[in-house]
């Protein structure tokens, strides 16, 4: 009885702690589940539709006819190496510039903090605005013809953005693509050059290090987690190039994604979903790569 | 050939209001391991940073081997450093972190594998050469931060605080070992601690700072008996040294310090004047304490009573000044009792009383 007695005492506690426990341990899931709620009804199963819509007809029937098609389209090759084109010369460029920048900033000069303010406007510009403001130098009677004329250079308008000048169009697209993202890939850069402990700097220039091998031994190698992060996201945008595309070339220089918006503008959601299939699966494909060709070894990880 | 010569070095931070280094004089013999001591604060990592081309002083000249090195960039000064942080790149294993300098002079490989190897045996981590940082303990890393230095074969070392972020234990296993590889590789060392214990025990001399001014410069041993100034010996030593201040008086025609209503006989120098305020100093290991009273001996209460294992350490009062004293471990004594403490009057120092610095001994001057 008195050993009874003392369990039906004891136990009421035991329970609630146990469940103050449990309570504990699922209390970062339970705060985790409105946004991942969140993601499941607005990306991720958007996203599911979009891509069973590429393989499977209205009326429900599982097929390849929708990527047969856009294979066969007469664009489907011209948009695959435009977006491949600008992506090898723009993401590149890209690094160099938005390194260089970041290293200027770092080197403390005078005003490097008003470059920064500078270098980051085309943050805050949309897409369409960026292409737009190239779209006003490079058109016939934009800036940059009226400068070559007045200045003597080309008395004759040049026609830059025509689709019989590939060269200059491809060019035009670069630059208004680099003019638009280096900034991004900068602040990632400025940030991760920031966050380099100054003795790592200091030791380099003791142990004889020159202002070059100080950056190519010490800083960039410090901050590869920072470039591999840029790597990806630039990469991925890159992709999807699309608005400053529209802009400049209008119908002259098919993309995956202006395709994918044509498609749909055709009404046919089928096709365009193919498209941005093919865009997905590219992202994943490069994502990948990156991430097995930059990858930090496990001992690096723990500094 | 390593020698150091700072010529009246000032350096100024905050633009110009704030002097860190004010007329900095100091010279390192080649092969001398000179010990920079001093409060945080007082100015040592500066002059250290000075002498490595981190930082540049606005006035004064730096020399390293007779050259001046004033406006040198830090490559070009024949220096290795050991960081406080150690520094040790988290992106190379032991090996080339080890190689950096020589990679960065372009040095053949083979002359860089030799002299890696080299250093690595002498600081005994060739097992780990192929790790990385992540992989290692802080003393690892420390030895690291050292063997770096070594290979470079440096003309002067410097080290800032390279024993800080170690934990005690392996602080005292660090201390001893860096002081034999020191001895062994015999460059010149300038070496920066706040710790008097580490500055006694493996400096060759001992530069004491305080707010930006070197107090004293000399050999572990004069320091430690003979401090310059009152802040020196309330610095060094364990406990600090005792300071009792008092007045010089005239007893029965012989002269006679008091301290409080203690009245201590004691044979000054000529020019100490009747009615001057002095403050006697000594260190709690030179007075001898015994529960009899004896007519030489100041009686002083016991507040605190200490044991520290080989020693008792106690807390008495002599008039209202609490003074450390040292007796063996068996020293009978309970809190409150009155105890007569012996002044060994060959260590009993004499400090000015407005400036703090200690007179000379000239003459003798004991206390009867």
């Amino acid at each position: 009885m008195t050993s009874d007695a003392r369990v039906s005492a004891l136990s009421p506690p035991a329970t609630n702690q146990s469940f103050a426990r449990r309570f504990e341990s699922a209390l970062p899931y339970i705060l985790l589940l409105p946004s991942a709620i969140f993601l499941l009804i607005f990306f991720a199963w958007p996203m599911v539709q979009a891509l069973i819509l590429s393989v499977r007809t209205p009326d429900g029937v599982w097929t390849t006819q929708y990527l047969e098609r856009m294979v066969r389209d007469v664009n489907f090759t011209d948009a695959l190496r435009n977006t491949f084109l600008i992506i090898l010369i723009a993401v590149p460029l890209q690094f160099v510039f938005a390194i260089a920048m970041g290293l200027l900033i770092q080197a403390k000069l005078k005003a490097s903090g008003l470059f920064l303010y500078f270098w980051t406007i085309p943050l805050a510009v949309s897409d369409l605005a960026a292409g737009l403001v190239w779209l006003a130098i490079f058109s016939d009677r934009g800036f940059l013809n009226s400068v070559l004329r007045t200045t003597g250079i080309m008395p004759i308008a040049f026609s830059w953005l025509s689709f019989e000048n590939y060269g200059t169009l491809l060019m035009a697209v670069v630059i208004a693509e680099l003019w638009r993202a280096t900034s991004i890939v900068m602040v990632i850069v400025v940030a991760g050059l920031q966050l380099i402990p100054n003795d790592y700097l200091e030791a380099a220039e003791v142990f004889g290090a020159s202002r070059w091998q100080k950056i190519w031994n010490v800083m960039l190698p410090m901050i590869r987690p920072s470039l591999q992060v840029a790597l990806i996201l630039r990469t991925i945008l890159a992709f999807q190039v699309f608005a400053v595309v529209i802009a400049l070339a209008g119908r002259s220089m098919p993309v995956l994604a202006s395709e994918a918006y044509n498609r749909y503008g055709e009404l046919n959601s089928n096709g365009a979903a193919a498209y941005a299939l093919v865009i997905l699966i590219f992202s994943l494909l490069t994502t990948g790569l990156y991430l097995r060709a930059l990858r930090t070894s496990e001992e690096e990880m723990g500094r | 050939m390593g020698e150091i010569r700072i010529e009246g070095v000032w350096k100024y931070f905050n633009k110009g209001k704030v002097a860190a280094l004010k007329d900095i004089s100091l010279t390192v013999e080649d092969r001398e391991f000179m010990v920079l001591l001093g409060p945080s604060g007082c100015g040592k990592t500066t002059l250290l940073r000075c002498i490595a081309g981190l930082e540049y002083p606005e006035r004064g000249r730096i020399f390293i081997g007779g050259r001046d090195v004033t406006d040198a960039p830090p490559r070009s000064r024949g220096i290795a450093m050991v960081f406080q942080s150690y520094a040790v790149f988290p992106h190379l294993n032991v090996f080339e972190n080890i190689a950096f300098g020589l990679r960065m002079q372009k040095r053949p490989n083979e002359e860089v594998t030799r002299r890696v190897n080299q250093a690595a045996g002498l600081m005994r981590i060739e097992k780990f050469l192929e790790r990385y940082p992540a992989q290692l303990s802080g003393g690892q890393r420390q030895r690291v931060a050292v063997a770096r230095g070594l290979v470079m074969e440096p003309q002067v070392l410097l080290m800032d605080e390279p024993l800080s972020n170690l934990d005690a234990l392996l602080r005292l296993q660090a201390r001893a070992e860096l002081k034999r590889l020191l001895q062994e590789v015999e460059t010149t060392t300038v070496y920066v601690t706040h710790d008097q214990i580490e500055a006694l025990s493996m400096g060759d001399r001992i530069a004491v700072m305080e707010i930006g001014e070197i107090v004293q410069v000399d050999v572990p041993k004069e320091v430690y008996e003979n401090p310059a100034t009152l802040f020196v010996g309330g610095f060094i030593g364990t406990p600090p040294m005792n300071f009792m201040r008092g007045t010089v008086k005239s007893v029965n025609g012989a002269s006679a310090i008091t301290i409080g209503d203690q009245v201590i006989h004691a044979a000054l120098p000529a020019h100490f004047q009747t009615g001057q305020d002095l403050l006697m100093g000594i260190r709690a290991e030179n007075i001898e304490a015994s529960t009899q009273s004896s007519p030489d001996a100041v009686p002083a209460r016991v507040l605190v009573v200490e044991p520290l294992g080989s020693h008792l350490l106690l807390t008495a009062q002599v008039g209202d000044t609490p003074i450390k004293v040292q007796t063996r471990i068996d020293f009978p004594v309970v809190p409150d009792q009155t105890i007569y403490l012996k002044l060994e009057s060959n260590q009993v120092r004499w400090f000015d009383a407005e400036t703090g610095v200690r007179f000379e001994s000239g003459e003798k001057m004991s206390v009867v």
